[in-house]
């Protein structure tokens, strides 16, 4: 468990399922990194079972999936089973990618922390992966 | 107001001057433009282009089961499309059966799902396969979809020198930006070659690849790498085929090509010119094409779901209708128009007959398609052709001095390219230097979505089913013996093809063929970008 807001949060991005496209996830990636943030790109083709388990071998603050495919609302539903079964439950979970207004409202529904639909603006969605890693760590940093 | 002007640059920065005039253009202009088809192609690959034959409006479509597919292939082509163009979902794409537990969310998702010769044939029920022409969007897989849909052909009764269509079979694009490959690259190009070799043999209507720059494009790249990258990956394949000891004018003529149409309309149009003249160049002084046909470029466009948004989605009609008119200005084959609504979901039956109403449009009433060419000799359009040429030549020669295409992209380096292309766009998006309407220029936030595409949750089920009617009812000696003989001739290094199609006669499934090419070439894992 960490034990204060990190100078730098650790995302964990991943492509799950068979679905290839990744300029998103680069994109997205290179803002992070460029904001401040450690990224650990997964690659393509990543397993729920994989995605929990680098999590937790990177002590993540922050997961990420991007899926352009359509099956957003399956693999979420997957990974947070993983993630629960890796007692990695509390970290949290945000998809960006094609992603219908309704299905935003049932991955929250799901425990999806944050949702970034195609057109989603940079600097908002960085600024939102922040805030929510600052907000996950059990300590608040001491100023 | 910035005191500095900010220099004018086209979509893929090439400063521009305030105005063009006859000292914008270079000496032998009526040297560099040609007749159309003749070399050097800069007009067109065809005499007589649109007077004679329009391009074909060749939507791309595929959904759910083969079934499914069938029904939206009957709608297109009673609303006038004139080809047809089939969607895979992923794991056709990737060579694993409907039932594989890896994939069960994704079947027919993104595209129909193939397992068997059946679903092929059930794809094309009551469509008489030797009156269609069909582009098959697959790589991975291409030889076993090509081999599949060759055996539904037979079953038709139809001659296979009457098949027409495309298979894009471009592997080299998916490790470079749509990263549905399968095997490391020297087996996937070996299969590539396996394809076009048959194709040179046995289907003289039908184009064994296509040489793609439009993934890279969508992924990122600008118009000038689109078409440098190309060339690149045309040059390889060609010095593949060579060495495979195939004739270069024996399979040339039926290369063909596939770019992407964005929103820059003077530069799109430009860069398919300046594209036709750099294969003609090659094609007859790098690669010695005895016959004319070998040097001519022909492509097929499809417009940019990259440059779609999300936000005020009725906005696309007019950003597809752009690009459908550059496609036009330069003298595509064929073309696909995006549905309005692809930002957000896969089209639904309105959009895609909107989408295919657009080329409607510009065919019949915008007057564009009524001479050849009608941009040549614009001062402007000449200059961008030399310009855009010349930058996409120095591209290639990087290529060539970093050791060629496919060791790069062992690399990983025009992966990285791209994606810092992609990121540079975006950087423009936020700060507002690229205006993108609705987006970050003319915001509203009225949240208004059209009614959109609803995947049939049964379908996937019904294809289950079916698959597993057809293990239960095949001879499985039968499908044993057909897989160890295509494993010898993998090994051997002989053409798979009429192996794969004898597989795929005696009923193997894709994915049996695809585990057959595993267990002999391996699976590639890409390089990490960072």
């Amino acid at each position: 468990m960490s034990t204060g807001v990190r100078p730098r949060p650790r995302v964990v991005l991943a492509k799950p399922g068979l679905d290839g496209h990744d300029r998103g996830v680069k994109v997205v990636g290179m803002a992070l990194r460029d904001a401040g943030a450690e990224v650990v790109y997964l690659g393509l083709q990543q397993t729920a079972a994989q995605i929990a388990r680098a999590a937790a071998a990177e002590d993540a603050d922050v997961i990420g999936l991007s899926v352009l495919s359509g099956v957003h609302v399956d693999v979420a539903r997957q990974v947070l089973a993983a993630c629960a079964g890796e007692d990695l439950g509390d970290v949290p979970l945000v998809v960006g990618g094609t992603i219908p207004p309704a299905d935003v409202i049932r991955l929250r529904d799901l425990g999806v922390r944050d949702v970034f639909p195609v057109g989603t603006p940079l600097d908002d969605l960085v600024a939102r992966i922040f805030a929510i890693a600052a907000t996950e760590e059990e300590v608040p940093d001491e100023q | 107001m910035s005191s500095e002007p900010r220099p004018v640059v086209t979509d893929s920065g090439i400063p521009l001057d305030p105005i063009y005039d006859a000292t914008s253009v270079a000496d032998d202009l009526a040297g560099r433009l040609g007749r159309p088809g003749e070399p050097p192609f800069t007009r067109g690959p065809y005499q007589t282009m649109y007077r004679e034959r329009l391009w074909s409006m060749r939507q791309y479509a595929g959904y759910g089961s083969a079934d499914d597919t069938n029904a939206r292939f009957r709608y297109l082509l009673d609303q006038g499309q004139t080809a047809l163009s089939v969607a895979f979902d992923l794991p056709t794409q990737l060579g694993y059966d409907s039932d594989d537990e890896l994939v069960l969310s994704e079947v027919g998702r993104v595209g129909v799902a193939i397992d068997s010769v059946e679903d092929m044939e059930a794809v094309f029920a009551g469509l008489p396969i030797d009156q269609l022409s069909v582009n098959f969007t697959i790589n991975g897989t291409a030889p076993i979809i090509l081999a599949f849909y060759l055996v539904a052909a037979e079953r038709q009764g139809a001659d296979l020198a009457q098949v027409a269509g495309t298979l894009q079979n471009d592997i080299l694009k998916e490790f470079l930006a749509r990263k549905t490959f399968i095997f490391p690259p020297d087996h996937s190009i070996r299969l590539v070659a396996d394809v076009v070799e048959y194709c040179s043999e046995h289907l003289p209507r039908f184009n064994g690849i296509s040489i793609t720059g439009y993934h890279a494009r969508e992924a990122g790249c600008d118009a000038v790498q689109e078409i440098g990258l190309t060339m690149a990956s045309a040059i390889a394949y060609t010095e593949a085929f060579l060495a495979r000891g195939l004739d270069f004018d024996a399979f040339a003529p039926r290369l063909s090509f596939h770019f992407s149409s964005q929103l820059d309309l003077f530069e799109e149009a430009s860069k398919v010119r300046a594209a036709r003249r750099m294969w003609s160049s090659l094609a007859l002084e790098r690669f010695g094409a005895k016959k004319e046909t070998s040097a001519r470029l022909r492509f097929f466009s499809g417009c940019s779901g990259a440059t779609l948004t999300a936000q005020q989605p009725l906005n696309n009609v007019v950003r597809s209708t752009l690009q459908c008119l550059a496609a036009v200005l330069g003298g595509a084959q064929s073309i696909h128009v995006m549905g309005y609504d692809e930002a957000l979901e896969i089209p639904t039956e309105e959009s895609v007959r909107l989408a295919l109403r657009t080329q409607q449009i510009i065919a019949h009433e915008s007057g564009v398609a009524k001479v050849i060419d009608p941009l040549a000799g614009s001062y402007f359009v000449e200059h961008l052709t030399d310009e855009i040429e010349e930058r996409a030549w120095e591209l290639v020669r990087r290529v060539e001095d970093g050791g060629g295409l496919v060791e790069l992209l062992a690399q990983g380096v025009p992966q990285r390219w791209v994606a810092e292309s992609a990121y540079r766009y975006e950087q423009e998006v936020r700060s507002g230097e690229r205006v993108k309407v609705g987006v970050n220029r003319y915001v509203d936030d009225d949240g208004v979505v059209p009614p959109l595409f609803e995947v049939d949750g049964a379908s996937a089920a019904r294809q289950r089913e079916r698959l597993a009617g057809r293990l239960a009812e095949r001879d499985g000696d039968a499908v044993a013996a057909a897989l160890a003989t295509l494993r010898t001739a993998l090994v051997d290094g002989t053409n798979s093809m009429p192996h794969i199609m004898q597989a795929g006669r005696v009923g193997a499934t894709l994915g049996e063929i695809a585990d057959t090419m595993r267990a002999v070439f391996g699976v590639y894992r890409e390089p990490q970008p960072w």
